[in-house]
């Protein structure tokens, strides 16, 4: 029986790149290891989490979800791979981040803005700790322009 | 705040130099607006390192990229070196993943060839520890540089004082072709200082790896200095101490997202400064061997079979200083002869840059090292893990960096040692 939706919450996020859209979440509670997670994106029918050392996502996947997670970690090739991954129409929908967006994932959403304006990767950060205690995998996450989160269940 | 340009770089953003300049410069701003930097700064470190090495196939955005940047007239300003290659046919492979390498990094020869044209220094520049001396890409004190490769950038904030933010490839590039970078972040001062202290009360010196991956995947992002190491290596900064802080950057970059830390009465800032560059409320992480250990148990095993035995063993992630190569094959000579055997137990190889490698084959050890059967390569190994094919066998490796990005499971160096030359597990 498919779950009943309507439970909504909002959260105020800064718009590091605006967007307005609604995907469904995937949720860590650790750091998102960009290299780790996506290298094998290519080698997938949709691009699942590689991650090992990450439970939270291993295995799920990652492509065309809301990602929401406190910051990104590990490689710097991280921004790199964002950017290939929505070249290629396998990147999640856009990220979102508890905390002020680390220099490796702004780059990712900064260059797909740039120069891939036709498939944007929005990306909200500083959502707070009490986003990432509250969003569950499944939920539906809408981005509004301004930086507001809904996400309903 | 919005950012406030110079004329000659708002006119950049404003065409003056064409299209893909603008949207060069565009990019840096945006990057730097995103951290409130009020202004761009000079590059001042006389060569760039770019992360970005591997032909990958899945990676043609990027080739397409860069292609446009050379039709377009936009090079490097300052020559670069850059992270390994990632096939040697030295490197034990079957004939299966052979072919599946070449696939996977089949667009090797066309970024070779845009790198040539980008602005790459030399043959030797293909190195993720491109600070060592033999490559001679050294930061001074205090250089402005535009660097990604996580290792590599935490090494030359952390031991050689310079500063670099941890930039991700392309933007890296970005900065090496418009001579300046946004000015947030590591290159400031208030962003230098330690949020946390690591009081380290092991009872022997740790390994490196492992301490460098229990710190990172604490503090993650934060600025640690750390208590107690300097008993272990000493309070200069001679060839072994910086191999060990070469190591243990690499896990606290990899397993976290450290891009500088201070280690008291070693590093230069640490030095200098002393615990007034510790901020005011920084927390406190003690590290103990219980700790370590429960550090240690907590990486999960991802072979198919975790109780399989070890079929190949890398050593060298980073690149590996003439020095380690010299003292590995030491302690592989000596551990054989007091197990009686005169070979590693399983394939096994060192990787470092050709321009150590140049150096250790004119030495007596390299000898004894290929006797040994021990394979020496420039690969990364991480790329040779990245082929489906390799990844699904047991390797073993002491570098926390190649546990967490593959399939390989991660032993101390002694462990290690006792596995190669007595073939215990």
């Amino acid at each position: 029986m498919a779950k009943k939706k309507g439970t909504t919450r909002e959260f105020k996020g800064r718009p590091v790149v605006p967007g307005d859209m609604t995907a469904e979440a995937v949720v860590t509670k650790n750091g998102f290891n960009t290299l780790a997670s996506m290298q094998m994106m290519s080698l997938q029918p949709k691009t699942k989490c590689n991650d090992q050392s990450n439970p939270d996502l291993y295995k799920k996947i990652l492509q065309d979800k809301a990602l929401c997670m406190p910051q990104t970690i590990g490689s710097t090739t991280g921004g790199m791979f964002l950017y290939s991954a929505v070249k290629a129409g396998k990147a999640p929908a856009c990220l979102l981040f508890s905390k002020e967006i680390d220099s490796l994932a702004a780059a990712g959403a900064i260059l797909s803005e740039v120069w891939a304006p036709e498939t944007p990767m929005p990306a909200v950060d500083q959502l707070g700790d009490e986003f990432l205690e509250y969003v569950k995998d499944g939920d539906q996450i809408t981005i509004k322009p301004d930086g507001t989160v809904i996400v309903t269940r | 705040m919005a950012m406030v340009l110079t004329p000659e770089q708002q006119a950049i953003l404003d065409g003056s130099k064409g299209e893909t300049m603008a949207k060069i410069m565009k990019t840096l701003v945006r990057y730097g607006e995103v951290y409130g930097a009020e202004k761009m700064v000079p590059v001042t470190g006389e060569y760039g390192h770019l992360v970005l090495s591997f032909g990958a196939f899945f990676l043609g955005a990027v080739f397409d990229l860069y292609q446009k940047l050379i039709d377009d007239g936009c090079l490097s300003g300052q020559k670069f070196t850059v992270d390994p290659k990632p096939y040697d046919p030295k490197v034990p492979q079957g004939p299966i993943e052979k072919v599946a390498s070449k696939f996977i990094y089949g667009q090797q020869n066309r970024y070779e060839k845009e790198l040539e044209k980008l602005g790459i220094l030399n043959e030797d520049s293909y190195t993720c520890a491109c600070y060592l001396d033999q490559v001679g890409n050294t930061p001074k004190e205090g250089d402005v540089l535009s660097w990604a490769e996580s290792s590599a950038v935490v090494y030359a904030n952390s031991v050689l004082g310079a500063r670099c933010n941890r930039n991700s490839g392309i933007i890296e590039l970005f900065g090496s072709v418009a001579g300046f970078v946004p000015y947030f972040g590591l290159l400031m001062d208030e962003n230098r200082k330690a949020d946390w202290v690591v009081e380290l009360k092991t009872t022997k010196m740790p390994d490196a790896q492992l301490l460098g991956s229990a710190i990172g995947m604490k503090v993650m992002e934060d600025v640690p200095y750390v208590k107690g190491l300097d008993q272990y290596i000493g309070t200069e900064l001679n060839d072994a101490a910086k191999t060990y802080l070469k190591d243990f950057g690499a896990a606290t970059a990899s397993n976290g997202a450290v891009g500088l830390y201070h280690i008291a009465n070693l590093t230069p800032e640490a030095k200098k400064q002393g615990e007034s560059i510790i901020k005011p409320g920084a927390k406190t992480y003690v590290i103990d061997d219980a700790e370590l250990q429960r550090v240690k148990d907590s990486y999960p095993v991802i072979w198919k079979n975790p109780d399989a035995d070890p079929e190949m063993c890398f050593l060298g992630c980073p690149h590996m200083t003439l020095q380690q190569m010299i003292d590995w094959t030491e302690k592989l000579e000596k551990g054989l002869k007091e197990a009686g055997n005169k070979k590693v137990s399983i394939p096994t190889v060192f990787t470092s840059t050709t321009a150590v490698l140049k150096v250790f084959n004119k030495t007596d050890y390299a000898k004894k090292l290929k006797d040994m059967g021990v394979v020496t390569s420039f690969i990364c190994p991480l790329m040779y893990m990245d082929n489906p094919l390799n990844a699904s066998k047991p390797v073993i490796t002491s570098s926390n960096k190649l546990r967490t990005y593959t399939t390989s499971r991660f032993y101390s160096n002694d462990e290690i040692l006792d596995i190669l030359t007595k073939g215990a597990k």
